[in-house]
């Protein structure tokens, strides 16, 4: 006898390969393992208000991007009359609209879905703003310098002085005002802070809380240390990034740019919405990554011919479990399977009608090809083409009924139903009747099974989302592949023979 | 209070109906997914198959290592050869039968028994044209009754007359015997009669009567319908337990050669009595059923096990198995 041990060691590395892949998705890519769950998205609305006098203008709004956190969806604009462009700078990624001429209050909207997403992957590396030198003009440069020197001795790395700057800014208040006259204090704390040799930058984020709407950026300081960055409140000196805040624009350019208007301003409202987890995944995944192997890259039709086939493994294990393990015979190896495909998109009662009645008249008209003695290829094809033309018949006759669901008799595979019905029908003259209720009972038993497995959203939701549960599909066949033990049927079809034994 | 009894009631048949699958293996039975994976794939190489499942090699074989096969009239192959059908039944003066070569479970088997002014005398009394014939030939040729639906050939061989020590335990039909070879041993034997159930076929699935022989002497060991034990046979009323198969050593020691012949190591022979040339083979059969345990009464397990734990290195002639067989595996000591 051969060594089963390689068996063995086979079917536990897929199990075990199965298993780790499953939890990996489960993990790292926060698929649940349900399907149903929602997943939080925020609608941000961006409205961009200027006053155009009549001349051609462009209005410049920065837009966030993926990043840690969020993960971002889908974007929308509404501004009639504008031409719109999504344009890349060095400075982030901003709408750009046009219109040649403009009179009067003009309002633009930008709208945003961000879904909360801590397995967020940006879009792109993080860049570490380079330090530029900034030469300011008495008496403030000496007022600045007071600052930074004393944050320099108070402090030990990039983030304690970034904290102990903004700490000298609230103690000496006096300093502050002063340098306050020239710019705002965000923009002198990045730059003391890129003085001192600490790359640092003003970004702009957005608190974000369900139903606000009017809201404005508020402006952080982002202090780096090495790869890694901080978050900064320029007024406390808090440190951190709160979980409801999301950044704007943070490439250290300009929010809004509006050229040939004026009195331009930017206001936010947004909503939190709850969705449903694939139409998240599905966004988040749209944008092609080749290092995230998963069906979500795939075009939305793709998808739904894969949410198909990755269901075919559970029907055939279902086919072999049936046939191993209970013994129920069927015609056809897997036509079981393919019937409940086609039962999927019929809807079970639907589908066992539609069969039953073209196996029906199609085992009656072929009783009469019996009789003219054809070859096998042609007599098959003949009755590829009844079934077509009962298909059709069937589909006129339910549509003049107003039975709409009768269409759906189309979804059978017909080869498959002609072979069948051959098969029957051979069935049926060699070994009688009763065979054919056998064979086509425990076909279209194991068919209905097959359906309801493979109809169950969690079946669905686990083949689609989860690739290493066809792993242990893969090991369950052959564990069943190498099963000696009886079968259910056998069980009863061999009881005579322990009566025997006592008697 | 009413549902727990249900649910007892519910054990209850379902105890009556199954037998428990410990009680099963005590007896040894040969279940179909064991037969599969531990003795028909590991004792069966499938390049051999071939040989097996088809009836003309099979013949070929027989005749070339000198076991005992009913005469060969004519092979038609062609579409166009169907027409020269009356041409080769010239040849044979009494009875024929026509069989696919790759026919399985006795599918498209036709018998006649007769030729004469009326027609064809069919084995269930009815009157066949030639073109009736020729319609059976061309269905065979077109894979009728292949598995898969194979293109086939039609074999015509001369009519097996039945031994008469047979006649009132079938209806219609030929009798014969099936004997399981493993590693060329007579490990189980039984008897197939068809029935006007059956058709006149000695399909057990069909309703043909299965008798199980004891492989010490060919007497029956009791008898089974549609998987039930009976006593009589339902058609002729006879005692099913008086029947003895004659020749009994001939049989064995021809169901052995066939694994010299064939090289299978788990192998179904169907051998039937010829009244004037003895024991002939029928076919082979490279998956055979489980039935006959239930025919005998018995489970394959134990015998097989024994077998396989005969030394490998002791080669035994083919008497010698017949022999071992005969004194191992009967009733009476």
């Amino acid at each position: 006898m051969a060594s089963r041990t390689p068996f063995y060691i086979l079917v536990s590395l897929l199990f075990l390969a199965g298993t780790a892949l499953t939890l990996h998705r489960h993990i790292a890519f926060d698929i649940p393992w349900f399907p149903g769950e929602q997943r939080q998205t925020w609608s941000i609305e961006a409205k961009v208000d200027f006053e155009a006098d009549g001349n051609p203008v462009t209005a410049r709004l920065a837009i966030p991007n993926t990043q840690p956190g969020f993960t971002q969806l889908n974007q929308q604009t509404a501004s009639p009359g504008y031409g719109l462009s999504f344009v890349e700078r060095e400075s982030g990624t901003y709408a750009e609209w046009s219109i040649r001429e403009a009179t009067g209050n003009q309002s633009l909207y930008y709208k945003v879905d961000m879904l909360v997403d801590p397995f967020a992957i940006p879009d792109e590396q993080v860049v570490i703003p380079s330090a530029k030198p900034n030469v300011e003009k008495e008496p403030y440069a000496t007022a600045a310098q007071m600052i930074l020197d004393r944050a320099i001795e108070r402090s030990s790395s990039n983030y304690t002085l970034a904290r102990e700057l903004i700490h000298e800014f609230n103690n000496q208040q006096q300093t502050a005002e002063l340098l306050a006259q020239v710019k705002p204090r965000t923009a002198w704390i990045s730059q003391l802070l890129q003085e001192a040799g600490v790359p640092a930058r003003r970004i702009h984020a957005l608190e974000l809380e369900d139903g606000r709407r009017r809201q404005s950026l508020i402006e952080y300081i982002q202090v780096f240390e090495g790869e890694e960055y901080d978050i900064f409140n320029p007024e406390t000196g808090e440190q951190g990034q709160a979980e409801n805040m999301l950044l704007w624009q943070y490439h250290s350019g300009p929010v809004l740019e509006v050229i040939g208007a004026t009195n331009a301003q930017v206001s936010f409202s947004m909503i939190s919405q709850e969705q449903p987890f694939n139409i998240a995944l599905n966004q988040k995944f749209a944008d092609n990554e080749w290092l995230n192997f998963s069906l979500y890259t795939l075009p939305l039709e793709e998808q739904a011919i894969f949410k198909g086939i990755l269901l075919i493994p559970v029907g055939v294990l279902i086919v072999v479990l049936m046939r191993i393990l209970v013994g129920i015979k069927t015609s056809g190896t897997f036509m079981p399977v393919l019937i409940a495909m086609a039962f999927i998109q019929t809807s079970l009662l639907t589908g066992l009608i539609g069969f039953l009645l073209i196996v029906g008249v199609g085992l009656m008209i072929r009783s009469y090809l019996s009789y003219l003695n054809l070859l096998l290829v042609a007599r098959i094809s003949a009755v590829i083409i009844m079934v077509i033309g009962m298909i059709a018949i069937f589909s006129i006759i339910a549509y003049k009924f107003g039975l709409t669901e009768g269409m759906k008799i189309t979804f059978f595979p017909m080869i498959i139903l002609a072979w069948t019905i051959e098969r029957m029908s051979i069935l049926w003259e060699e070994e009688g009747a009763k065979q054919v209720m056998i064979q086509g009972g425990g076909s279209l038993l194991v068919a209905i099974l097959a359906y309801m497995a493979m109809n169950l959203d969690w079946v669905r939701h686990l083949t689609f989302n989860f690739m290493g549960i066809q792993f242990i599909l893969m090991g369950l066949t052959l564990v069943a592949g190498s099963y000696t033990g009886y079968r259910l049927l056998e069980l009863k079809r061999f009881k005579p023979l322990t009566k025997l034994d006592k008697s | 209070m009413s549902e727990p009894a249900v649910k007892m009631n519910w054990f209850q048949t379902m105890r009556e109906r199954y037998a428990h699958p410990g009680a099963l293996s005590k007896i040894g039975v040969l279940g179909m997914n064991r037969r599969n994976v531990s003795y028909i794939s590991r004792y069966n190489p499938r390049h051999l198959f071939p040989l097996v499942d088809d009836k003309l090699q099979t013949k070929e074989l027989a005749l070339e290592a000198g076991v005992k096969v009913p005469d060969l009239i004519g092979v038609i192959s062609e579409q166009h050869a169907v027409k020269e059908l009356s041409q080769i039944l010239q040849r044979c003066s009494s009875g024929f039968c026509i069989k696919p070569a790759h026919g399985s479970g006795g599918k498209g088997i036709m018998v006649i028994t007769r030729q004469s002014e009326e027609g064809y005398r069919k084995s269930n009394g009815q009157f066949a044209t030639i073109s009736d014939l020729e319609r059976h030939v061309s269905n065979i040729l077109a894979g009728l009754f292949s598995l898969g639906g194979r293109a086939d050939v039609a074999i015509i061989e001369d009519l097996i007359h039945f031994d008469d020590c047979f006649s009132g335990f079938s209806y219609e039909g030929v009798p014969d015997t099936r004997v399981i070879v493993f590693r060329g041993f007579p490990v189980m034997a039984m008897m197939r009669l068809s029935t006007a159930d059956s058709n006149g076929k000695a399909n057990l699935h069909q309703g043909a009567v299965g008798v199980g022989l004891d492989i010490g002497d060919g007497h029956a060991l009791r008898a089974v319908q549609f998987d039930k034990p009976i006593l009589l046979h339902p058609d002729t009323g006879l005692n099913m337990m008086t029947l003895k198969v004659p020749h009994w050593e001939e049989v064995l020691t021809l169901a052995v050669s066939c694994y010299e012949m064939s090289g299978l190591g788990y192998l179904g022979t169907d051998i039937v009595l010829d009244r004037f040339k003895g024991p002939m083979l029928l076919e082979l059969n490279a998956r055979p059923g489980l039935t006959i345990q239930i025919a005998n009464g018995k489970g394959l397990l134990p015998r097989l096990r024994q077998i396989e734990s005969l030394s490998h290195k002791r080669r035994m002639s083919v008497a010698d198995r017949v022999a071992y067989a005969r004194e191992h595996f009967t009733d009476h000591r």
